[in-house]
């Protein structure tokens, strides 16, 4: 425990070097606030069409860690977990300011191309979505357009056994996916956004369509992947957020002047702090249910 | 109220058991003079002379020579838009796009005719190609040209279908835009597509004022593109517009192609349609 926090010496960080997931499983020895900053947000908002959704978020991301990003509709979460990945990209009139450093690299800087992003920081959706492929097909996909053709049959095994889903499917990988269950389709598309190896997996209210069995399945598939991965997690449920969430952030939205809304972060937190003694009272009172 | 939308539905299956009838009945009858081994099997076409031959083989061929260079232009330039309009196009290009479809669409199919015939042959000429005045590769890019819309219109519609959830999927793995309509949208939106390749390819073959003015009437087996071909369409419009008297066999040989043509468009939907089942990925 007296090793000082590594990985941030002769080695340049970023986007370029290969930074292995599960290469440094140290870090998670030591304290969270300790362990290495994957994304430092500053001031960090986005606006969709010149309307303001999100603004001035300040917040680092470690690693090895499960973030939880929990609060009410409209507070900007998931639009803010969009910027992780750039994947408001795809948005047209989407713009997004502030500074969002990944590695110590700005994720929106001029050289950084967001497919390489996206493939080294992985998602998952709302609604399970897999491709109406076969199941191998889907785990292939990402390894083929990005062309990690050596050694696909095990990677996809690989990547089907961390999501918990090998056993289940082993017998019938060539059958279309959209045959599996809500919960083991949920599963494959964590195994699909493993196969890449992602140094970072995004989860925007992954659970929010499955049934409570699905749900308590990904969740403690959650719990095993942060000892490789580092994970955030839109959530609208407080109590999932306190199960599997190591650091928790809330976020809220201030209603401006002229009526317009717009998403602010309150708070950023162990989870613990956050649900026994946050420091604001806006916090305060959303978990405990007075919503403020 | 439901009698009438009844009526109404009754009336299309009139209508088609009708034209069904009125096809089969002239062209039973052509078939008791002239044996079907006849028709199907021989390569000579001279129903109008005598003495009179009844070899459809050079009429099927031009057909398929002018509808092959159709499908040169409609089918890939069509799903090439579709794939831009509906995957990359920014509101300002389809502003533009979309209307321009529309307008080559609406041009009447006689004006693309003359258009085939005293540009597009001359310009070939000019380029140094000896076609033929009358030939069939330019009445086919124009007819490619008419279909295009129809191909990248509905081709469009399908892929505007798949789920943007797919394409979020496929983004989020870091494939890239062309990955993602390649892979991911047009599997998933396969069976629109072939749906408009189909009906393209039908409406290549039943097109007729196009291959009347600029391919020709010269019927003989050929798949040469510069020669001058008379197709299935073609021979049916001119016949049907001359002089021959009402009941004689060359009046019953218009049935008898025109019933080929039916039931060579029927089977191409009816294969096409097998094979979409069979390789569509279906999505939810």
């Amino acid at each position: 425990m007296d090793a000082p926090p590594t990985t941030t010496g002769t080695q340049p960080r970023g986007l370029q070097p290969e930074t292995m997931a599960g290469a440094s499983n140290e870090s998670i020895e030591l304290p969270m606030d300790q362990r290495e900053v994957v994304f430092d947000c500053r001031e960090l908002g986005v606006r969709y069409a010149g309307v303001r959704a999100l603004r001035d978020v300040d917040l680092n991301i470690h690693r090895n860690t499960v973030t939880a990003l929990i609060g009410p509709s409209g507070c900007g979460k998931s639009t803010f977990l969009r910027c992780l990945n750039r994947m408001n990209d795809l948005i047209p009139s989407a713009v997004v300011d502030g500074a969002c450093l990944y590695h110590d690299e700005d994720l929106y800087g001029p050289q950084i191309d967001a497919i390489e992003v996206r493939k080294r920081i992985g998602m998952v959706f709302q609604k399970p979505n897999p491709f109406p492929k076969s199941i191998y097909d889907n785990v292939a996909f990402g390894p083929r357009v990005l062309g990690m053709k050596d050694g696909l049959d095990d990677r996809i095994e690989q990547a089907l056994r961390r999501a918990a889903l090998w056993d289940e499917v082993k017998d019938r990988l060539r059958q279309g996916a959209l045959g599996l269950s809500g919960g083991q389709q949920q599963r494959l598309c964590i195994a699909r956004a493993l196969a890449v190896e992602p140094d970072v997996i995004l989860m925007d209210e992954p659970c929010s369509a499955l049934d409570p069995i699905s749900t308590a399945a990904i969740e403690d598939l959650m719990t095993d992947l942060k000892s490789e991965y580092t994970v955030v997690i839109v959530t609208h449920n407080m109590q999932q957020a306190a199960r599997v969430a190591d650091m928790t952030a809330f976020f809220s939205v201030d209603q401006g002047e002229t009526g317009t809304r717009c998403g602010v972060l309150i708070e950023v937190d162990s989870t613990e702090k956050i649900f026994t003694k946050p420091s604001n009272e806006r916090t305060e009172a959303y978990v405990t249910g007075r919503f403020g | 109220m439901i009698g009438v939308l009844a009526l109404c539905a009754v009336i299309s299956i009139l209508v088609t058991v009708g034209i069904v009838v009125a096809l089969m009945v002239p062209s039973l009858e052509f078939f008791t003079e002239v044996s079907p081994a006849e028709f199907f099997t021989t390569a000579k076409w001279a129903p109008l002379f005598k003495p009179a031959a009844f070899g459809v083989l050079p009429l099927i061929t031009g057909t398929l020579n002018t509808t092959f260079w159709a499908c040169t232009i409609c089918l890939p330039l069509g799903l090439g838009t579709a794939i831009y309009l509906s995957e990359y196009a920014r509101p300002r290009a389809r502003a533009v796009i979309k209307p321009v479809l529309e307008v080559l669409a609406g041009i009447p199919t006689v004006v693309l005719g003359y258009f085939a015939l005293t540009f597009l042959t001359p310009l070939l000429r000019s380029l140094g190609w000896q076609v033929e005045i009358f030939n069939a590769f330019s009445a086919g890019i124009i007819i490619g040209v008419l279909l295009l819309p129809t191909v990248a219109s509905l081709s469009e519609d399908a892929m505007k279908a798949v789920p943007s959830s797919l394409r979020e999927g496929s983004f989020g793995l870091g494939a890239n835009r062309f990955q993602v309509s390649t892979r991911v949208v047009v599997p998933a939106a396969i069976s629109g597509i072939a749906a408009s390749f189909v009906l393209a390819i039908s409406r290549a073959i039943g097109e007729t004022t196009i291959v009347l003015i600029a391919a020709g009437q010269l019927a003989h087996v050929s798949f040469m593109p510069g020669d001058s071909v008379e197709t299935m369409t073609a021979f049916i419009a001119a016949t049907g517009a001359g002089d021959v008297p009402v009941g004689s066999i060359s009046y019953k040989t218009i049935f008898a192609v025109g019933l080929t043509l039916f039931v060579i468009t029927l089977l191409l939907n009816i294969v096409a349609i097998r094979m979409v089942r069979r390789f569509r990925e279906v999505y939810e």
